[in-house]
C-alpha cells in the first residue's frame, strides 16, 4: 500500500512538471515560433506607450533574450524557490512560489491566488455536497423505478439539466429569486465565511444551486446507469439468496460497487471547480478564481493566467491522487496492480 | 384452489413460469412437476435455455420479479411458496433453502471478503454478534476443506482460487444448515480435477446435513456422480424423469439418448466420433408444434404425424420412469437395445 501510495505521489509529481513545461511552452514558444521577437513579447510588460529604451530594459531585466530553456529553468526556479526582480529602480521580491506580477496592478500572483482560493472552495464544495448527494439519490431512485413516471420524470429533468448552460440557469435563477422575489441577495454580494457567516451562505445558496444542477443532472445519469447495470450482477442475486432485505441489497451490495467508478469522476470533476469555476463565478460576480482568470484574459495579464493555468493544474493532479488512493481502499482488486 | 400439502419435502406441481417480452411469451418453465425428499438427490438436465436455471431461480422466488408470471405450487416442507408472500419466502432463503451458483468470483461480491460474506449470511437469520458470526464463518470454511481458515476468512474472492471461491460459496450456502440446497452448475467454471473435489464435498456435506439436493447442470458425468433421480428438461419441459439407473441404463427418450451420445467416455475407442445432436434448441417463444424435440428427433417420422401436432404426455413407462414421447412403448425399448446401446458401447 505504501509503494503503491509512493509510486502515485512520484507519478503525480512528474505530472505537474510536464504540465508547466507545456504551459511555459503555450506561453512562450509558440509565440516565439511564430514570430514573435523578444522586443515584442517585452512590449506587453511594459504598457503601450513604451519608448524602444524601456522595451529593451523590459527585455533585459525579464531575460527575454535567453535561451527558451534559461527561461524555463528561471520561471521554474521561481515557482520552487522564489526570484528576485528589478523592476526598474526598486527591486522586487518575489518568494516562493513565485509566479511573477500582475500587469495590471503589480501586485504578487501567488497572494492573488490565495487570497481568491476560499472563494471558490466555498462554492464548490458546497456545491458539490448538494449536487452528490442529490445527483446519487436521484439516480439510485430512477433506477429502482425503471420505466415508472417518477423515473422518466427525474431523468427529463437531468437532460435539462445537463443540456442547460450555467449563465442560462444562473441568470435565469437570479432573476427570479433574487430580483423579483428577493429571498436570495443578487450577484456580487459574495461575502467570506469569517466576516458574515450568514452572508456568505445566503450570497451563496443560488451559486451552489445553479452549478450543482448541471452536475446533479450529470450524476443522476451517471448513478441510474451504474445502479441498473450492477442490480443485474450476479453478486446481487447472490445477496439475495441470502435472504437479505431489499433495502440492504441495494444500499450495502449495488450502491457500494457503482458508487465506486463515481467516486473517480467526482475528484476530475471537483479537482476541476477548485482551479475557478469560470461560467459560475462570472455569472455571480463570485471573487473567485475563475472570475480572476477570465479578468486576467480581458486584460492580457499573462502572469496571472499562467499562475492560475498551472494552480488549476495543481487541484487536477492532487484530485486525481487522492482519488487513485481512495479507490484503492475502496477497490480491494486494485491493491495487487 | 390449492390441494392439501403433500407429505413430500419439496414437491412442485405444474409449475410455469413466463416471462412477457415484446417479441412474445417466453416460456421459459412450462408445467414443471416432481418431489424430493430430505437426503435425496435430483439431477436436472438439459441444454442451454431449457429452463433448469429458471426453475431453481423460480423455488428460491428469486425468477426476475415484476415481469415474471408464475403459476402452479411449490410445496416446501408443507409450506406453498408461489402463494406466499414475497416477504416470507425471503425468510425462507438462505436459511431454509440456499443456493450456490455457477461462477464463484462473479456471484461474490468483489468488495467484500470471503468472510464479511459468510457472517452477514449467518447473521441474517441468526441474532448473534459478529464475533460469535466470524467464529461460525471460519469453522465453515475449514468444514469445505479451506486451508488456514482462521487466515482466509479475511481474504477477499479474487484472492482465492476458483476452487476455494466455490468451496467458499459452498461454506456461505451451508452456513445456516439449508433443508434444501439448489446447485446451479456448480462445477461448470472449474478445472477438471477440482470438479471432482467439489462434486465429492457437496455429497459429504448432504449426507452430514441430511438436506434436499437439487444438481442442475448441462453435465451428465456430474448427475451420474451425485443423483439419486434425474429429469431430463427440454423446452421448458420435463422429458423424461427417473433414476439415475433409469437414465442411464434404460433411457427412452430420444433426446436423453442424445445427450448420452454426446458424452465423451473414456471406455470407449479415440477414433469413435461422439453424437451430438442436430439443431439447436428450441425458442422458448415460438415452441415447435407437437413435441418440441421434433424437429431435430430422428425418429419423428415413425410417430405417424403426432409429432407435429399432439403435445406428447408424460407419461409412466414403468416403476416411477416417466417419458413424454409419442413413440410406442415398445419400439423405443427396441430402439435402444438395438440402435443406440451398442453405438454408445461402442460397437
Amino acid at each position: 500500500m505504501v509503494a503503491f501510495i509512493v509510486r502515485r505521489v512520484i507519478a503525480a509529481v512528474l505530472m505537474l512538471v510536464i504540465v508547466s513545461v507545456a504551459t511555459f511552452a503555450i506561453f512562450f514558444l509558440i509565440p516565439r515560433a511564430l514570430g514573435q521577437t523578444p522586443e515584442g513579447m517585452a512590449s506587453r510588460y511594459v504598457g503601450r506607450d513604451a519608448t524602444p529604451e524601456a522595451i529593451q530594459g523590459a527585455v533585459k531585466r525579464l531575460h527575454l533574450d535567453d535561451p527558451l530553456i534559461v527561461q524555463y529553468g528561471r520561471f521554474a526556479k521561481g515557482i520552487v524557490a522564489g526570484q528576485d526582480y528589478s523592476l526598474g529602480p526598486r527591486k522586487a521580491e518575489c518568494p516562493a512560489p513565485c509566479f511573477g506580477f500582475s500587469f495590471n496592478n503589480n501586485q504578487p500572483v501567488w497572494p492573488t491566488l490565495l487570497d481568491r482560493l476560499p472563494a471558490t472552495m466555498s462554492l464548490a464544495l458546497g456545491a458539490a455536497v448538494v449536487w452528490l448527494v442529490a445527483g446519487v439519490s436521484i439516480g439510485v431512485i430512477s433506477a429502482l423505478k425503471r420505466g415508472t413516471a417518477v423515473d422518466r420524470a427525474a431523468m427529463t429533468v437531468a437532460l435539462a439539466g445537463v443540456s442547460l448552460p450555467i449563465y442560462f440557469t444562473g441568470l435565469v435563477s437570479l432573476s427570479v429569486f433574487a430580483y423579483t422575489l428577493g429571498i436570495f441577495p443578487g450577484g456580487g454580494s459574495y461575502t467570506g465565511l469569517t466576516e458574515d457567516p450568514v452572508m456568505w451562505f445566503q450570497a451563496l445558496v443560488l451559486p451552489w444551486v445553479t452549478l450543482a444542477f448541471l452536475y446533479a443532472a450529470l450524476y443522476a445519469r451517471l448513478t441510474r446507469a451504474g445502479m441498473l447495470e450492477t442490480m443485474g450482477e450476479d453478486y446481487i442475486r447472490t445477496a439475495r439468496a441470502k435472504g437479505l432485505k431489499e433495502r440492504t441489497v441495494v444500499t450495502k451490495h449495488a450502491l457500494r460497487a457503482t458508487l465506486t467508478p463515481i467516486l473517480t469522476i467526482f475528484g476530475l470533476d471537483l479537482g476541476l471547480l477548485l482551479g475557478g469555476a469560470v461560467l459560475t463565478e462570472s455569472t455571480f460576480s463570485i471573487p473567485g478564481i475563475g472570475k480572476l482568470v477570465i479578468d486576467a484574459i480581458r486584460g492580457n495579464d499573462l502572469p496571472v493566467v499562467l499562475g492560475v493555468t498551472l494552480f488549476a493544474a495543481f487541484f487536477i493532479v492532487l484530485a486525481n491522487l487522492i482519488v487513485d488512493i481512495l479507490y484503492a481502499v475502496v477497490d480491494p482488486r486494485v491493491r495487487l496492480s | 384452489m390449492s390441494t392439501p400439502a403433500p407429505s413430500a419435502f419439496l414437491e412442485l406441481r405444474d409449475l410455469r413460469i413466463h416471462f412477457p417480452t415484446e417479441d412474445g411469451l417466453v416460456k421459459s418453465v412450462d408445467g414443471l412437476s416432481f418431489k424430493l425428499e430430505r437426503g435425496k438427490t435430483l439431477g436436472i438436465v438439459g441444454e442451454s435455455g431449457s429452463g433448469k436455471s429458471v426453475t431453481s431461480l423460480g423455488i428460491l422466488g428469486l425468477h426476475k420479479g415484476g415481469r415474471a408470471k408464475i403459476s402452479g405450487e411449490i410445496w416446501l416442507d408443507g409450506e406453498e411458496l408461489v402463494g406466499a408472500s414475497q416477504d416470507h419466502v425471503r425468510t425462507l432463503r438462505g436459511k431454509k433453502m440456499a443456493m450456490i451458483f455457477q461462477d464463484p468470483l462473479s456471484s461474490m461480491h468483489p468488495f467484500y471478503t470471503v468472510g464479511q460474506q459468510i457472517i452477514e449470511a449467518y447473521r441474517i437469520h441468526h441474532d448473534v454478534s459478529k464475533a460469535v458470526a466470524r467464529k461460525h464463518a471460519i469453522d465453515m470454511l475449514g468444514r469445505v476443506g479451506i486451508p488456514q481458515p482462521d487466515k482466509r476468512v479475511d481474504s477477499y474472492p479474487h484472492e482465492f482460487s476458483g476452487g476455494m471461491r466455490q468451496r467458499a460459496m459452498i461454506a456461505m450456502a451451508l452456513s445456516c444448515d439449508p433443508e434444501l440446497l439448489i446447485a446451479d452448475e456448480p462445477t461448470t467454471a472449474l478445472d477438471v480435477t477440482v470438479q471432482a473435489q467439489i462434486l465429492d464435498l457437496m455429497l459429504d456435506l448432504q449426507r452430514e446435513f441430511n438436506s434436499a439436493l437439487i444438481v442442475i447442470t448441462h453435465d451428465l458425468g456430474v448427475v451420474a456422480e451425485l443423483s439419486d433421480d434425474i429429469l431430463v428438461m427440454y423446452g421448458g419441459k420435463c422429458i423424461e424423469y427417473g433414476t439415475a439407473e433409469d437414465i442411464f441404463y434404460r433411457p427412452e427418450h430420444p433426446y436423453t439418448w442424445g445427450l448420452l451420445g454426446s458424452m465423451p467416455r473414456l471406455d470407449r475407442e479415440p477414433t469413435d466420433r461422439l453424437m451430438p445432436i442436430k439443431g439447436t434448441p428450441p425458442s422458448l417463444i415460438n415452441v415447435p408444434s407437437g413435441c418440441a424435440f421434433n424437429p431435430r428427433c430422428p425418429y419423428a417420422g415413425r410417430t405417424a404425424g403426432k409429432a407435429t401436432t399432439e403435445v406428447p404426455q408424460l407419461l409412466e413407462t414403468e416403476g416411477g420412469h416417466l417419458v413424454r414421447c409419442h413413440l410406442p412403448r415398445e419400439e423405443r425399448r427396441g430402439i435402444w437395445e438395438n440402435e443406440i446401446k451398442p453405438m454408445l458401447e461402442g460397437q
